[in-house]
């Protein structure tokens, strides 16, 4: 059974990777930008939870609700003051900005929130499942973790496949000149991704905060670049490779912390990275990019 | 209907339109030829909305539209089929039609859809293709189609026969006449100034970012300069 139990903790973990990784993935393939502050809004969304359900007493489900909001908010106001004035500046610039608002957002928590570790309580107060005579012990935030990245995945593959805005932001992932003269404003639809993709880390954060309760001002950051790695793995810009990647990721450090070593998961978990670069440099189901002549 | 005066576009340092001023009336196909690095599609680009004019006037319909980002001119009904066609490659013909009409209804959407099926039949039979795999013939079809899907009232082509071998070329030219006489003010840029001056009613002749000459596209067809210019003799 311990191979089933890893096995189903390593496909929640990723799950919630997964759901990062969708993030990344739709901001790269419609801004071109590595968004390195959607960590850190994960950790924002944690602490909006946090309180909205300790300080106002909120119940779970309008908790998150509320960290949603606060994140796609937190998202469109961070992309309109710090990175849409880059739009024409190299990538460089933008890049460094992220970091930037990354290292904003962790230490305004530490001054709002102070650095004393939360104690977030989870937003699915259901009893585990027990399966095989109590053998098989699946926690339900493990269950609803799975559903809602599955959930999430589904959702946004029909909206960017048959929803008229969904097909414009494809447009702009392509060719934004060629989607300003369909009279698409580009500028709006970089926001909405920024808001979509931070509404998701906020979902991301308040699942990964359920699964393993501490809360810190750092919490965003090692899921933020596991996410990351997820996405590349699985092929920037690609929704279902985000998916996979990110689920991916999850196992292989479950597994490795389970027969390897804890200390070397997540060093493992890298190294996979490099591995499957170096086979496939687009990641698993990216394009091949074809440079114009 | 389209009126731009003293025009100055510059690209970086690049001075490339120099106090270009030409007009292009309701009903009309209007070209501008040149050679290579005339300023011809950097015009078209700044009318379109997608480059800012450093000076001069961009009237249309009365309006002076300078300033108006891209996205607004194909409200206003101007619309651009850019030079090398910049088909979104990934998504199917059916899908680059509707961005065409991005800014229309669904149901003028459909309709619009019906009747560019209409015009070009090989896009209809090609519609769930991904935009990449077409040919370059089919590619600048599929350009025009969702240029047009927006019902603009002027449409601007650049380079509409780059590439394409003499008989779709024709085919192509062909098909932007048909459209004017559908009443589709026509503003085309090409270096095939043969084939543009034989379907245009106006010509401007563009030399290193100014006018150097104009007129009736028939009388530019046989003058001497032209032909010897631009024309091979």
């Amino acid at each position: 059974m311990g191979f089933l139990t890893n096995l189903i903790n390593g496909i929640s973990l990723g799950s919630v990777y997964a759901i990062i990784a969708l993030g990344y993935t739709m901001v790269y393939g419609i801004a071109k930008m590595l968004n390195f502050a959607h960590g850190d809004v994960i950790m924002v969304g944690g602490y909006v939870c946090f309180f909205a359900m300790g300080s106002l007493g909120l119940p779970p489900l309008v908790a998150v609700l509320l960290a949603v909001i606060a994140c796609t908010c937190l998202g469109i106001v961070v992309e309109r003051l710090a990175y849409k004035p880059l739009r024409e500046a190299p990538s460089l610039a933008v890049l460094i900005t992220a970091i930037g608002v990354s290292y904003f957002l962790q230490n305004s928590a530490l001054l709002l929130w102070g650095a004393d570790p939360k104690a977030f309580a989870s937003v699915v107060p259901f009893p585990s499942l027990t399966l095989f005579d109590g053998q098989l012990t699946i926690s339900s935030v493990t269950i609803v973790t799975v559903l809602a990245a599955a959930a999430i995945m589904v959702v946004l593959t029909l909206f960017t496949t048959k929803t008229k805005m969904g097909k414009a932001m494809r447009a702009c992932s392509e060719d934004k000149g060629a989607a300003q003269l369909m009279g698409i404003n580009v500028n709006s639809t970089i926001s909405m991704v920024f808001a979509i993709g931070s509404g998701l880390a906020a979902i991301a954060g308040v699942l990964l905060c359920s699964a393993y309760p501490t809360l810190v001002p750092t919490t965003g950051s090692m899921p933020g670049i596991k996410a990351f790695t997820a996405a590349v793995l699985g092929g920037i810009g690609s929704i279902p490779g985000a998916a996979l990647g990110g689920v991916l990721l999850g196992v292989i450090e479950i597994f490795a912390k389970a027969y390897i070593g804890t200390q070397l998961a997540d060093a493992i978990v890298f190294a996979v990275l490099i591995v499957v670069l170096l086979i496939r440099p687009a990641g698993l189901l990216g394009k091949e990019i074809r440079e114009k002549v | 209907m389209l009126k731009i005066d003293d025009l100055n576009v510059y690209y970086g340092s690049i001075h490339a339109v120099k106090g270009v001023s030409f007009e292009v009336e309701e009903g009309e196909i209007v070209t501008l030829i040149g050679a290579n690095g005339a300023g011809k599609s950097t015009t078209l680009n700044t009318v379109a909305g997608l480059l800012k004019p450093h000076s001069g006037s961009i009237e249309f319909e009365g309006e002076d539209l300078v300033g108006t980002p891209a996205h607004k001119m194909v409200r206003k009904g101007i619309a651009l089929c850019p030079e090398g066609r910049r088909i979104f490659q990934d998504m199917s013909v059916q899908e680059n039609l509707e961005m065409g009409a991005f800014t229309r209804s669904d149901q003028e959407s459909r309709e619009m859809r019906e009747r560019v099926y209409e015009s070009f039949p090989r896009l209809k039979e090609r519609r769930r293709q991904a935009g990449g795999t077409l040919s370059g013939g089919e590619q600048q079809m599929l350009a025009m189609g969702r240029a047009l899907m927006c019902k603009p009232k002027l449409m601007m082509l650049d380079e509409p026969s780059m590439g394409l071998a003499p008989l779709l070329v024709r085919e192509i030219f062909d098909i932007i006449k048909e459209l004017n006489e559908q009443g589709t003010t026509i503003l085309l840029v090409e270096q095939n100034a043969s084939m543009a001056l034989s379907i245009a009613d106006r010509a401007y002749v563009l030399e290193t970012g100014r006018v150097s000459m104009s007129g009736n596209a028939n009388d530019l067809l046989h003058d001497k300069r032209v032909r010897e210019a631009y024309l091979g003799g």
